[in-house]
């Protein structure tokens, strides 16, 4: 694009942008710009201040230094509901829907399509039904939000931002949550809007994406731009080295080789609707993958393992039944399950990093009075351990960035150091530094004979981590593979439903 | 993203938090000062422990009511509730007097009864919540209707007494004390401080705050959510009956008006302390001084010509209007 590149002018600038909260700077004069026609990266570390940025720029905070342009003319956003207006809109990295209202309800609130004064029901479903067909999600536009799955929220956020008439689409990484398949058609439509003119900035932490559909790149690294060009003269390792500041070695750790003692033996759990009679078994010292599409069950399957809901069939730790649905049964048995929906199930946002960090296991810092001095000990550990940046260590976990939430929501759920951990989306919205620490300690974990089921969307984290892979569809175990056979094509045939290979290697 | 228009303006957060926390003393301090400005009587001995010994069955409930609050519940009933254990001890204890006559055993079986009453009615009121999983407005709504109907059916309409003599010697739980401070002011700090400590330094406290914040997070912790629900509500209902054990003695007496628009009083004393509605946050101290507010406003229109105490309920009014502004202003600035 080199030639045109530089014709076009920005529609939106920052110009030595600073922030602060409070006391601490987070944005230390930033320059940006944004134009129209190209799809932006901004990428960085947990807390290096993209959500920040990108919320300067769509009008939801305001800057403390610097200037902000729109179209070459300063821009004086009083709200960002004047930055919609003038066709700029920013899907947030934490899902801003009414839970309770229908999905057509959501995609056109505040905007509703009326006939005379009353509200136009059917021409809103007809609508949203179109853009959900748009995008290949296959929900019903009348269910209320509450009941769809974390990807699926997301893909109504994107409904809702290409329901309007957009100039600038500004999304705060829209791709952590989305398996692979939602990811492309997400990525289409993106690509057709580029065409259209529309100016696009996303952050991600997955770099490869980052190559292939971005047209430019700017890296943020402890609220600094150090780098900004053309994608196609950086290559991924020296988008890694800017963000992270240092040479980044193997991502992935050497695998753990699995003992003989099987610690979990799930058999012919069922939960109505969800999961049909899948069974696994888990050795100590095992990295156990799980791979399918979003929908298929893994979730339900794991939540079930753990005692988050009712369901039929056997659960054995150790030989020991566990009840269904008691999650504290399981939890003192020493199985954990870190849920993938940080916001809703896994953080309490209102809340300071002490009281989450110490929820689950509040009885074992003190009864029956607490002892905060032990919890405070427990919180210094934790974020020494897991190399959390916080500013403060009395702030709001809502304040925290996304990445260092994922941090605390692992603290929290390793802290009584359980045998067996179920993770769903380890990684989800950390950046590739951190990332290469979680892997490494989940190797860790295994090699110091815990047992660790990893569910993941991302293909090369379950490649890179499992020793062997389980791979449902519908709500079935339709196969399993293991060892050198662990290959993303495997694991996608079988995630599709199409029979395979899977089953002789079983 | 059209929900959130407002804008978020950061100003330093730690002065503005403190401004929320010491508000309530603030407003609290200003009452005494307008008090002592207006009469002279305002600090006697007299007045201050009439005020305090007055505001300990409110604030005995509304200790409780601080829970049920956290916990994201309601209560709407603990007014009727109280005039229906009252009712239901006079009963008991007149009946008693006719068999086991003039006795400190008649008033002990009363006191019992009163807080196993108490106790079984908030046990019901959280078990139709928790286990049968009606909305807690709907339940205490209803609830409240059935107790104060049930009183007024017990007292035919009219008054149940406690019989003269009876009276006489159970008197002393209001009247009395020690060291110059009555037995309700004892009592109403005594349960206070316990539910500062339980709800900041204990497991449950932190629990019911979890729970009011977030309860699917709290369920995915492991926390027993249905149980710490009931037990707020059963610990509400204790409370109730425990200041139905201070309340007899005051007048000997319960009609189908006792205890009117307590929960109100209650409810808006939790407010007017900090604790948030929507849950997720209590503070009992907070409670306490909200307690001591609303008395003080009634108080001091007693003690003036200047207001007519008739607009009592109308400066309450306000200043729960007031505190829930407040309370919104924390809420969007983070
Ligand atoms: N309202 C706030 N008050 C105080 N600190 C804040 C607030 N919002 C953000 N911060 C801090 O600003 C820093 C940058 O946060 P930001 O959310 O922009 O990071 P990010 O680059 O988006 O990270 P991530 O990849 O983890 O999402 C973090 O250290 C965060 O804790
Ligand atoms: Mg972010």
């Amino acid at each position: 694009m080199g030639g045109a590149y530089a014709m076009t002018s920005p529609i939106l600038a920052l110009e030595g942008v600073s922030k602060s909260f409070g006391p601490i700077e987070i944005l230390h004069s930033v320059d940006f710009a944004l134009r129209p026609g190209e799809i932006h990266a901004l990428i960085g570390e947990n807390g290096a201040g993209k959500s920040t940025t990108m919320k300067i720029i769509a009008g939801y905070l305001d800057a403390s230094g610097g200037k902000v342009t729109c179209d070459g003319a300063p821009a004086t956003f009083t709200s960002s509901r004047e930055a919609e207006a003038r066709g700029i809109v920013m899907i947030h990295q934490e899902f801003n829907l009414a839970e309770h209202l229908g999905v057509d309800q959501n995609i056109f609130l505040g905007r509703e399509i009326k006939k005379g004064w009353r509200l136009d029901h059917a021409a809103m479903r007809q609508k949203t039904q179109e853009l959900l067909d748009q995008l290949n999600c296959r929900i019903d536009p009348s269910q209320p939000v509450s009941s769809l799955s974390v990807p699926d929220k997301q893909m109504v956020e994107i409904a809702k931002a290409l329901s309007r008439d957009l100039r600038v689409l500004i999304m705060d990484e829209p791709t952590a949550v989305l398996t692979e398949r939602e990811c492309e058609i997400l990525f289409q439509q993106v690509e057709r809007l580029r065409d259209q003119g529309v100016a696009i900035l996303y952050t991600s932490h997955k770099l490869s994406e980052v190559k292939r559909i971005c047209d430019r790149v700017s890296v943020l690294r402890d609220g600094a731009m150090v780098k900004s060009g053309p994608v196609s003269e950086i290559s991924e390792d020296e988008m890694a080295t800017a963000m992270v500041g240092r040479e980044l070695t193997d991502l992935y750790p050497a695998k753990a080789i699995p003992q003989d003692k099987i610690l979990l033996e799930v058999e012919n759990l069922s939960v109505p609707g969800k999961v049909d009679h899948a069974s696994l078994h888990l050795r100590r010292g095992e990295v156990l993958g799980i791979g399918g599409l979003v929908g298929s069950g893994r979730t339900e399957f794991a939540e079930a393992i753990a005692g988050l809901r009712k369901r039929s069939g056997q659960v054995r730790l150790n030989g020991q039944e566990l009840p269904a649905d008691d999650v504290r049964a399981a939890m003192n048995a020493g199985l954990v399950y870190l849920t993938e929906d940080r916001k809703g199930a896994g953080l309490l946002l209102e809340k300071g990093l002490r009281e989450n960090l110490t929820l689950p296991y509040l009885e074992q810092f003190g009864r029956p009075l607490i002892d905060r001095h032990s919890e405070e000990a427990a919180l210094e550990k934790a974020i020494a351990d897991f190399a959390i940046r916080v500013p403060s260590p009395d702030m709001l976990v809502g304040n925290l960035s996304g990445g260092n939430q994922q941090k605390l929501l692992l603290a929290k759920t390793l802290l009584n150091d359980p045998q067996v951990i179920i993770i769903d989306e380890p990684t989800r919205g950390i950046d590739i530094g951190t990332k290469q620490q979680i892997y490494d300690l989940i190797a860790k974990l295994a090699a110091d004979g815990h047992a660790i089921i990893v569910i993941s969307s991302e293909m090369p984290e379950l490649i890179g981590l499992a020793s062997r892979a389980l791979v449902m569809h519908a709500g079935h175990v339709v196969g399993e593979v293991a060892g050198e056979e662990v290959t993303e094509q495997n694991i996608v045939r079988l995630a599709m439903g199409l029979t395979g290979h899977g089953e002789d290697a079983a | 993203m059209t929900m959130s228009s407002a804008k978020t303006t950061e100003k330093p957060r730690g002065a503005k938090l403190d401004l929320k926390v010491i508000g309530p003393i603030v407003a609290l301090i200003v009452l005494i000062l307008i008090g002592m400005s207006l009469n002279p009587n305002f600090l006697s001995y007299a007045n201050i422990t009439n005020v305090l010994a007055r505001s300990a069955f409110i604030g005995i409930i509304a200790v409780g009511m601080t829970f049920v609050i956290t916990a994201g519940g309601l209560d709407l009933s603990v007014g009727s509730m109280a005039a229906f254990v009252a009712g239901l001890m006079i009963l008991t204890m007149n009946l008693l007097t006719d068999s086991m006559g003039i006795g400190v055993d008649v008033i002990l079986i009363g006191i019992a009864l009163s807080l196993v009453a108490g106790l079984i009615a908030g046990l019901v009121n959280g078990l139709l919540i928790t286990k049968v999983g009606i909305e807690a407005f709907i339940v205490t709504l209803g609830t409240m209707g059935i107790y104060r109907s049930l009183i007024t059916w017990l007292a035919d309409g009219g008054t149940l007494s406690l019989g003269f003599e009876m009276r006489e010697l159970y008197r002393p739980v209001y009247y009395g004390g020690i060291f110059g401070v009555t037995w309700p002011i004892i009592a109403f700090f005594v349960v206070a401080l316990l539910g500062e400590i339980v709800m900041r330094h204990t497991a449950f406290g932190r629990h019911c705050a979890a729970i009011g914040s977030n309860e699917k997070v709290a369920r995915y912790s492991a926390v027993s959510v249905l149980k710490v629900r009931l037990a707020t509500y059963t610990l509400l209902g204790l409370l109730v009956g425990f200041a139905v054990v201070m309340y007899v003695p005051r007048l000997g007496s319960a009609s189908s008006s006792t205890g009117l628009l307590w929960e109100l009083e209650a409810i808006a004393a939790v407010i007017i302390g900090g604790t948030l509605l929507k849950g997720g946050f209590g503070r009992v101290w907070g409670t306490v001084v909200g307690v001591l507010i609303l008395s003080l406003i009634g108080n001091i229109l007693n003690l003036t010509d200047f207001v007519s105490p008739y607009l009592n309920g109308a400066i309450q009014g306000v200043v729960i209007i007031l505190a829930v502004v407040l309370q919104r202003s924390r809420s969007t600035d983070r």
